[in-house]
């Protein structure tokens, strides 16, 4: 093993405990707006996409690019503005007319 | 890492922590709903200073193509859209399967990733492990969530009937195709068959997806959508170790973890095993037409005025909204019904269950919606204690989960943590019929003698409920 892999792994271990940790406390009134916010930070993809076009070089590789970067957006910009639609409705008070 | 890293690296990798800490100090102000948008839009910050500086790092290397900067640009302007206009038009009855589509997207822009870095290398035997294994896994993983989740927002939609679709032998179909994949998967591994080995592990993948998810029933796609979300959050993150990308691991472990505690919740919640959910072939919550009467005892029938009038003199009110309520779109109709008491000067709250709804919450958005402050809304040990000091339980569209029968061993309810309509004073449910839940088997809360029955859609009995108890108000 080496230690960029070794990195890798203490990191994706870590984070995995840093999420159970953090999710656990959200109460069941929250949880639709938690999974379309989680779903909202795996848009993080769209990073993933942008290093891949650094590579890019043939005819093949930039249509799976552009397939990709299509999806990868739509996941990150959607995501986090349904989540924010959501939230919005949430209030503590009524709102009477 | 033995070589020290420049200036420029250096203040990239700062940046990047920076961001990871803004996708979890979000998650973790989404703990209450006071701070919880805060928390979506700190989340997003991070996101776009994340996705500023890759573009920074791309120019400073200067190593991509003019041609790459174009499609990668049309790419990002033409999803970015799409999803934009979907989120900003969406209702809020529908979103379960939009963020389900979002979901398949980004299990397919990560198994894109893998596929895309494994076509431009230029030995694909002589690669380690580090790489090989987490390809095989990005593209497995990826490419299932993908179809999957497609299938999964086509029931969720509508398109796709919501019944479990039973294929004969699709178990063998699946245990075929998950061998194919790790058969082709470890060829790949070992170094040989190159890209047409991972071909053949994306095509079982796709596939499996699909066969996977046809035979769940609607009733259970509240798990399977959190269980399909975690799935993409680990995709996400196999994909950042092949190409090396410390965010991508670490916002796709998070996503992961937050998507298996959520479905694990969701699976308690509704007393099945994630294994018998996915095994499929039972539950869908839709049938509310079959006309059963349960064996033995009476059922009380109540006409709208009198439950009316019931409801129009208690003092405390508790409101239980189930599937049924989501499914007629009845929501304004109660949250007007909940209005028409509270201005009696009666006290009214919200009991919801857990999985009440088409995704974890659903329902709690919906009353949200509906103007309802989120204070009313109790979650099941909040409002338990409650009934007993309740003059009438109002149960719309929830059935299983107010099965007195669950305490008792022996039944398929059993255990299922439920809400305990039955210590309320009084009951009414407003159902079409006496028909079953998911579960299949009769609710006990219909024979009790507190119970009383008011048969009708749940649109048009809260409609004629509001009528009747305006009447009352002098």
């Amino acid at each position: 093993m080496t230690p960029l892999l070794f990195a890798d792994i203490t990191i994706f271990v870590l984070s995995l405990l840093v999420g159970f940790e953090v999710i656990t406390k959200v109460p069941a009134t929250l949880h639709t707006p938690l999974m379309s916010g989680a779903n909202a930070i795996h848009g993080v993809v769209v990073v993933g996409v942008m290093v891949l076009a650094a590579v890019a070089t043939t005819p093949l590789g930039y249509a799976l690019l552009l397939i990709a970067a299509a999806f990868g957006a739509m996941n990150v910009v959607g995501g986090y503005v349904v989540t924010d639609r959501m939230l919005a409705m949430f209030r503590r008070e009524e709102k009477r007319p | 890492m033995s070589a020290a890293m420049s200036a420029f690296d250096t203040t990239v990798h700062i940046v990047y922590l920076a961001c990871a800490v803004c996708f979890v100090l979000g998650l973790h102000l989404m703990n209450t709903p006071a701070t919880a948008r805060r928390g979506n839009q700190l989340s997003a910050v991070g996101m776009a200073v994340a996705v500023a500086l890759t573009a920074v790092v791309l120019v400073h290397e200067g190593v991509i193509t003019g041609v790459a900067v174009a499609v990668l640009g049309t790419g990002l302007a033409v999803g970015g859209l799409a999803g934009l206009l979907t989120a900003q038009r969406v209702k809020m009855t529908s979103m379960p399967q939009l963020v389900s589509l979002f979901n398949a997207v980004g299990g397919g822009a990560a198994a894109l990733i893998a596929f895309g870095d494994a076509i431009h290398q230029p030995d694909l035997s002589t690669l380690p492990w580090r790489i090989t294994v987490t390809t095989v896994l990005d593209l497995f993983i990826g490419g299932l969530t993908f179809t999957g989740s497609l299938v999964a927002a086509g029931k969720l939609a509508g398109r796709l009937p919501g019944r479990p679709l039973v294929l004969r032998g699709g178990r063998v179909v699946n245990v075929v195709l998950a061998a194919g994949a790790v058969g082709a998967g470890a060829f790949y591994i070992a170094g040989y068959g190159g890209v047409l080995m991972l071909c053949a592990v994306t095509a079982a993948a796709l596939i499996l997806g699909v066969v996977m998810t046809l035979p769940i029933g609607g009733a259970d796609m509240p798990v399977v959508i959190s269980l399909l979300n975690a799935f993409t959050g680990t995709a996400v993150a196999m994909a950042g170790f092949v190409i090396n990308s410390t965010p991508l691991i670490i916002a796709g472990a998070l996503v992961g973890a937050a998507g298996t505690i959520l479905t694990k919740l969701m699976a308690d919640a509704m007393n099945r095993s994630l294994a018998s959910i996915i095994a499929g072939g039972f539950g869908t919550g839709d049938e509310q037409s079959s006309v059963s009467s349960p064996a033995g005892g009476n059922v009380r029938e109540i006409a709208v005025d009198d439950a009316a009038l019931q409801l129009a003199y208690a003092s405390k009110v508790v409101i239980v909204p189930g599937y049924g309520l989501a499914a007629a779109q009845a929501q304004h109709e109660l949250v007007a019904l909940a209005q028409a008491l509270t201005d009696r000067g009666v006290e009214v709250s919200y009991g919801i269950h857990p999985v009440a709804g088409r995704m974890p919450g659903h329902m709690n958005v919906l009353l949200a919606e509906a103007n309802v402050p989120y204070p009313q809304l109790k979650d099941l040990e909040e409002i338990n204690p409650e009934f007993a000091r309740t003059d009438v339980a109002l149960v719309v569209g929830a059935n299983d989960v107010t099965n007195p029968a669950a305490r008792r061993p022996g039944n398929p309810v059993s255990g299922m943590p439920i809400l305990d309509v039955d210590h309320a004073r009084s009951v009414i449910v407003i159902k079409r019929s006496l028909g079953h839940g998911y579960a299949g088997i009769d609710n006990e809360l219909y024979l009790d003698p507190k119970t009383a029955m008011l048969f009708s859609d749940a649109k048009v009995g809260l409609a004629a409920l509001v009528a009747g108890v305006h009447a009352y108000v002098a």
